[in-house]
């Protein structure tokens, strides 16, 4: 069989848990990835797409209000800004390219939050390319304006009705319609989980973010941030952005995770940071929540997006190796930095990097300077959260 | 004799047709009432039973054996529960195991293998477990007597296939079709996919998935497989019957005659 070339595991991690059926279909798309890599045509075309269509670089803005509060300087990598609103579009439009150069023409995708349902809708009504989103139905209520989206963009959006019907089954029935579709549909996977080659590839096409973000902050303040902080669900904005700067010794890496209604009440989605027996979720082996007869346990939290009792394979070596830390942030506080930063900074973040600046503005640091990924704006929240918060 | 050993004595005795090997669902709806099913499979004429193991998220089945399996799972069923069936079934039939990689990490691959042989389980199927993963449980499995089955896909390329056929151990579990467990209306051509396993395996050639009518039994058996696996067809009818173990047995019979 071929030798794997992308990373298959990250320390004990990863691995490619799934039936042989897919097996084949893994080893292509690898094989595509590897040779698209290093095709000047390819990259050109991705990176035409990321600057014209979906707006990189985007800026990075130094938050005064925010450095206050914080009482040290707080920059935001705006991927906020992005076209469709969040920083998936990174990865839909490089693995639509891909399927295109495949020869699939339809793509299957999963969606938590709907950012990257519409993220893939909107690379395939760009490429021409049928689209199928798999959704939980409990997230179609709670992110309905990105359902309307979808079905805008041209998008099938199916509903999922099993278990708790988030992100996690969501993901299940994804990979259930590839099983049975996969000699002409590709699934465009929407973090870096998976099994072998999508955590790698994901993170290929993520770490821009950071690639963009270090050279900024560089040239903004000549020197590396103390702290470079990002929210997990999967875990592919902060998989993108630590990435870059995981070399930089000095740079503290720490991922945010959903703690929920607390990580103690045993209702959030904190594997990471909870700890415990590593186990086998679509696909990979990662940090897990679990039982103690292996069944998944249903995560927890206000955001659609980090309502997942999975991890990505390389957070969990990046936190067993030491090199990045994980903790992870309540509902409520995530609500309330949601409308701190809205109210300081004029910018609605979307619930999931709300996680990430209520650590970074409430927990005590002796940070001298900060950066977060501000994954993703708040529209597709609002509803939600007005509810939430009773207005 | 070990579990192995019974495995290849099921195929041995079938004098030119083809085994049957029903599946069921352990702990569904219960696992009394499974177990009075896995007793009708038994005497409704199958030679090997497959015995699942309910799991949350299993990506290998389609609708009707996931939702058994959720709800053996509401119902309390446990691997310790469920190997506690297979014992008692396995005094009649053979008994392979299938359940996800998960529960086997869950219990830790030794003991998970050594509990499986001390229940009297023959054999153990993992879906999400590709030949690329399974080394320590399928050497675990051969250290215990216990047949590792491993899976071959139509979409299996030839290079993967001989890999695959190198390492059977008790039969080849053969999926007859690109996509989950459920029944299929159509009647697939079975006989390229067996053509081609066979070519690089001289172990029995068990086919499985979307084998839902004693016609398609037969078909399979006529285009050449040494067994013949129907899931989610019994399962249904486990759902939808008021006294679900003479209804299966009563099903089982109908398999096992047209394999005749
Ligand atoms: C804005 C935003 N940030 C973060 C996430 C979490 O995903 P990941 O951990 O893969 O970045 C999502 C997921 O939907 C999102 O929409």
């Amino acid at each position: 069989m071929t030798v794997p070339q992308l990373d298959h595991r990250f320390g004990p991690y990863g691995g490619q848990y799934v039936p042989e059926t897919l097996m084949p279909a893994l080893a292509e798309l690898e094989a595509a990835w590897i040779s698209a890599q290093s095709d000047d045509q390819f990259q050109a075309e991705l990176g035409r797409l990321l600057r014209d269509y979906a707006g990189r670089p985007t800026p990075l803005y130094l938050a005064g209000r925010l450095s206050e509060v914080a009482g040290r300087p707080v920059y935001l990598k705006r991927e906020d800004l992005l076209h469709t609103g969040a920083h998936k579009i990174n990865n839909a439009l490089g693995q639509a390219l891909l399927a295109v150069r495949m020869g699939k023409r339809r793509i299957i995708a999963e969606t938590g939050a709907g950012q990257h349902g519409v993220a893939s809708a909107t690379a395939c009504a760009l490429l021409g390319l049928e689209c199928v989103v798999y959704m939980g139905a409990e997230d179609i209520r709670r992110q309905a304006p990105n359902v309307q989206r979808m079905g805008l963009l041209g998008a099938t959006v199916v509903p999922v009705e099993a278990g708790a019907k988030t992100l996690k089954e969501a993901v299940s029935e994804a990979i259930r319609d590839w099983v049975a579709s996969v000699e002409d549909s590709h699934y465009i996977i929407g973090s870096a989980v998976g099994p072998a080659p999508y955590p790698a590839i994901v993170r290929d096409l993520q770490r821009c973010i950071g690639d963009e973000a270090r050279e900024q902050i560089l040239e903004r303040e000549g020197r590396l941030p103390r702290r470079v902080i990002a929210c997990v669900g999967g875990g592919s904005n902060a998989i993108g952005m630590f990435i870059p700067f995981a070399p930089d010794q000095e740079v503290e890496l720490v991922g945010v995770e959903a703690a929920g209604e607390g990580i103690e009440s045993g209702r959030h989605g904190a594997p990471l940071t909870a700890g415990g027996r590593p186990g086998v979720l679509h696909g990979s082996l990662s940090a897990l929540l679990q039982d103690d007869q292996g069944q998944i346990a249903e995560a927890h939290s206000v955001s659609a997006g980090l309502d997942y009792p999975g991890s990505g394979p390389e957070h969990a070596w990046l936190r067993d190796s030491g090199r990045a830390t994980y903790v992870a942030v309540t509902d409520q506080d995530a609500l309330a930095a949601f409308e701190q930063t809205a109210q300081l900074e004029g910018i609605i973040p979307a619930l999931e990097p709300a996680h990430a600046l209520h650590y970074v503005l409430n927990v005590p640091s002796d940070s001298d300077l900060d950066l977060i990924c501000l994954s993703g704006r708040g529209d597709k929240d609002l509803a939600e959260v007005l509810g939430l918060l009773g207005r | 004799m070990t579990g192995a050993e019974r495995i290849a004595a099921a195929f041995e005795q079938r004098e030119g047709r083809a085994a049957l090997m029903p599946y069921l669902m352990g702990g569904y709806p219960d696992l009394a009432t499974s177990l009075d099913i896995a007793i009708g499979y038994a005497e409704g004429g199958a030679d090997l039973i497959e015995l699942g193991v309910p799991f949350s998220d299993p990506l290998a089945d389609g609708p009707v054996i996931q939702s058994a399996g959720t709800a053996a799972l509401a119902a309390g069923a446990t691997l310790d529960g469920v190997l506690e069936v297979a014992t008692k079934v396995a005094e009649q039939v053979p008994v392979v195991l299938m359940c996800y990689s998960n529960a086997v990490l869950a219990r830790g691959t030794e003991q998970f293998v050594a509990d499986l042989a001390a229940a009297g389980v023959s054999g153990l199927i993992v879906p999400d477990l590709p030949l690329e993963e399974a080394e320590s449980t399928s050497d675990a499995c051969a250290q215990a007597g216990l047949a590792f089955v491993p899976l071959a896909a139509p979409t299996s390329t030839d290079e993967r296939l001989a890999v695959i056929g190198a390492a059977v151990q008790g039969f080849l579990y053969t999926v007859a079709v690109a996509g989950t467990t459920g029944e299929r209306g159509e009647q697939s051509s079975y006989g390229e996919i067996i053509a081609r396993v066979r070519e690089h395996t001289s172990a029995p050639v068990a086919l499985g998935f979307g084998i839902s009518t004693p016609e398609q039994a037969s078909a399979a058996a006529d285009a050449g497989a040494d067994g013949v696996i129907v899931g989610s067809r019994l399962v249904r009818e486990v759902g939808e019957q008021e006294d679900p173990a003479s209804a299966c047995r009563a099903l089982v019979e109908q398999f096992a005659r047209a394999l005749r």
